[in-house]
């Protein structure tokens, strides 16, 4: 693939240059045309709508980006965490329990990597490819097998709903596309790894779509980007999941960007009857992160297990606004997410479970713990209820907490180093989220990498 | 190799103040290595506050007096120069009368650390912990010992514990770490008759000819297999009196009056300190 010259901002110019690189269906560049053009009707998000109203986007400048990609090569691609986790996987922490030793996978079924958007390494499993197993970047899929994923493709996720989501939409460009057909089960993890330079551009799009009874396992992650202080880098992400029926979806997304990296994303699962995902966030990193996790439980008895694992420090700004929308009857959901705060970091956490009328009998939960590690950093959880069924059960809860001086002299009296006594005790309160993340190699890697991060509390 | 000196944890005229609040006025204590101690005393007396200062816990200053160990070779430790962590790995132990709870850490990673660091007190963080194998053979046994149930090691540190449950979880601490100086700050509370009888049995096991014993008490079960070699009783931050088992009997049997009397004094500062105590509260 060629590679264009770095472009200003999101104008006409850039866009017909993209679709003259690409070999993009005829629908595919009609739907970025209409796309650009609720863009050019669309102003910045501003605190006046109430999803931004906790996003500080004074300091973000479109003009600032430049999209269209680094020449392949000139920079060096950050390592993913989760990717090296995975190879070193089969030593790891011994459990006291025998028998809950758990099977470790140590290789990938397929991976693919991009840097600034431009797609280095595409990889696949022989025997996958022969089941029907379609894994590969946006660019690829869509001109070799553009009719699977004509009605997925941006079908899941809504385009015109703010400006990062047209700008999304319009300029998309890497990220992956699986597609698992039905009856298809995948023992090891397929992943992706989205990098940039520091000051890069990613648009990263992310379609995974499993068949009826299909299983699989999907790892992506962001690395790379500048420090806070620097230009960083830019994320305007988006991810679209289809569960087919009685399929089976375990999704990680580990969001590890520099800490100076604007991180705005847009993912969406829908999951058919008696479909089952297990969908865990990880957020280490990025200067502002603004995300949209939506669940729709579309079909009967679905269910739908979400995570959250975030540990912000420094100056980071982390929002996210999760939905769990019950749309038909007898479905579950249950949302636990968990941040540890340093220094004058700030979390914000707005839920909503929204039950529609159909969806009696609906099992609906979400929970938001938050540890405080320093006065100055600041937690905002604000769960919501919308529900129109009468025959529901659907709770929320909230915990804010923090170290407590005395756990610390406790651990200490027993031997523990005051900083290893901080750094089990931080563990300890993301224990409750690490037990539902079944994939050890996954919860060793945002273990150590709190840990790591988890300075002398006080 | 014959050690000249019997190993000993010395306090000397030991001053301590909480939030500038004086607590101990001068507390004198000397135990040898394999001696049992009772510590008696009415409530708010101070007996807390010093196995609180002997472990080191940061909200309670020592103003003026000292803690040392005299090691085997004669040299004395300044224990009051070291940190919390430094203080278990020079062979300290506190059994706290209310132990933290720490959720998501099961005892027996918890265990494991800290077993980890007091064998090697010059393990760092990161390094080595003692092999797993060899770790959960040895926490069984201890376990069974203490007639504990297997699935208490998986349990979150001190997390929805009974009263019971902490303390018995303190006495395995206890057996785990084998100090050479241990505080027992009323281990007994919580625990029903059978409990204390078993607690009492399996301290004297674990303490044996090898470890110093401090035995904060109210009551006598306790000791039943610990006999003291003394009893002290403290009275406004003061130890005034200092006999042997006996006086543990009596302590028990009577009460405090014939100390208050005895010691008018002490008595004077008990009350002060109460007065002050309800005043800041």
């Amino acid at each position: 693939m060629s590679v264009s010259a770095p472009t200003t901002a999101f104008d006409v110019a850039t866009l017909d240059r993209m679709l003259a690189d690409a070999a993009f269906p005829e629908w595919e560049r009609e739907r970025r045309r209409q796309a650009f053009d609720l863009l050019n009707g669309l102003s910045l998000p501003d605190r006046r709508d109430e999803n931004w109203m906790r996003t500080d986007l004074r300091a973000f400048k479109p003009s600032a980006w430049k999209l269209g990609g680094v020449a392949a090569g000139s920079h060096e691609i950050p390592s993913g965490l989760l990717e090296a986790a995975i190879q070193s996987a089969g030593g790891g922490a011994e459990a006291f329990d025998e028998s809950l030793r758990e099977t470790r996978c140590s290789r990938l079924a397929g991976r693919i990597v991009s840097i600034d958007g431009v797609v280095q390494t595409e990889e696949l499993d022989e025997a996958l490819r022969q089941q029907g197993v379609v894994f590969g970047s946006p660019e690829r899929v869509l001109a070799e097998h553009g009719d699977l994923v004509r009605d997925l493709w941006f079908g899941v996720i809504e385009s015109g709903c703010d400006w990062f989501a047209a700008a999304h939409a319009a300029f998309a460009q890497a990220g992956c596309v699986l597609i698992v057909p039905a009856g298809v089960k995948i023992a090891d993890p397929l992943h992706l790894l989205s990098a940039i330079s520091p000051g890069g551009v990613d648009f990263g799009h992310v379609l995974v779509v499993l068949g009826d009874d299909a299983e699989a396992t999907v790892l992506t992650e962001t690395a790379g980007g500048g420090p806070a202080g620097t230009a960083g880098g830019f994320h305007c992400g988006g991810t679209e999941i289809v569960v087919g029926k009685r399929a089976f979806l375990r999704m990680v997304n580990l969001q590890n960007w520099n800490t100076g990296v604007w991180h705005v994303a847009r993912q969406k699962a829908r999951v058919d009857a008696d479909g089952n995902l297990q969908w865990t966030l990880g957020a280490l990193g990025s200067r502002l992160s603004q995300v949209a996790q939506d669940v729709a439980l579309a079909g009967r008895r679905a269910h739908a297990q979400v995570n959250g694992v975030m540990f912000t420090e420094g100056r980071q700004q982390l929002v996210y606004n999760t939905l769990q929308h019950h749309e038909a009857p007898d479905c579950r959901s249950d949302l636990l997410y968990k941040g540890g705060l340093q220094d004058r970091s700030r979390l914000v956490w707005r839920g909503m479970i929204k039950v529609d009328q159909v969806a009696q009998k609906t099992d609906g939960y979400q929970r938001n713990d938050v540890l405080m590690l320093s006065e100055q950093a600041r937690a905002d959880s604000i769960p919501g209820l919308e529900i129109e069924a009468d025959d529901v059960r659907c709770t929320h809860g909230a915990t804010s907490g923090r170290v407590d001086a005395e756990q610390i002299f406790y651990a200490q009296a027993r031997g523990l180093t005051a900083d290893e006594a901080a750094r089990l005790v931080v563990a300890g309160f993301f224990q409750q989220v690490f037990d539902r993340i079944t994939i050890p190699s996954v919860r060793e890697a945002l273990a150590g990498a709190i840990g790591q991060r988890i300075r002398r509390i006080g | 190799m014959t050690s000249q000196h019997p190993e000993k944890l010395i306090i000397q005229d030991l001053h301590v103040a909480v939030e500038e609040r004086e607590i101990l006025k001068g507390v004198n204590l000397e135990i040898g290595r394999g001696e049992v101690h009772a510590l008696m005393g009415p409530n708010g007396s101070g007996k807390s506050t010093l196995g609180y200062a002997i472990m080191g816990h940061p909200s309670y200053e020592v103003t003026s007096g000292s803690i040392e160990i005299v090691e085997a070779d004669g040299n004395r430790r300044d224990i009051l120069a070291m940190e919390p962590d430094e203080r278990a790995r020079a062979g300290l132990f506190l059994a706290f009368q209310r132990p933290m709870a720490i959720p998501g850490v099961r005892v027996a990673d918890f265990l494991r650390h800290a077993v980890s660091n007091v064998r090697n007190p010059e393990r760092k963080e990161g390094q080595e912990l003692v092999p797993m194998k060899e770790f959960r053979g040895e926490l069984k046994a201890k376990m069974a010992e203490l007639q504990m149930d297997t699935d208490f090691a998986r349990r979150y540190v001190n997390d929805g514990f009974s009263g019971g449950e902490m303390k018995r979880a303190e006495i395995l601490q206890l057996a785990m770490l084998a100090p050479r100086f241990a505080v027992l700050d009323e281990t007994d509370s919580g625990l029903d008759a059978d409990a204390v009888r078993l607690a009492s049995e399996s301290i004297a096991r674990i303490g044996g000819a090898d470890m110093g014993i401090l035995i904060i008490t109210h009551h006598e079960q306790l000791l039943e297999h610990n006999i003291p070699l003394k009893t002290h009783v403290m009275l406004g931050g003061r130890i005034v009196e200092s006999g042997g088992p006996e006086l543990a009997a009596e302590l028990h049997k009577r009460g405090y009056e014939r100390i208050r009397a005895s010691y008018p004094e002490a008595a004077a500062a008990e009350e002060a300190m109460a007065a002050e105590a309800a005043a800041t509260a």
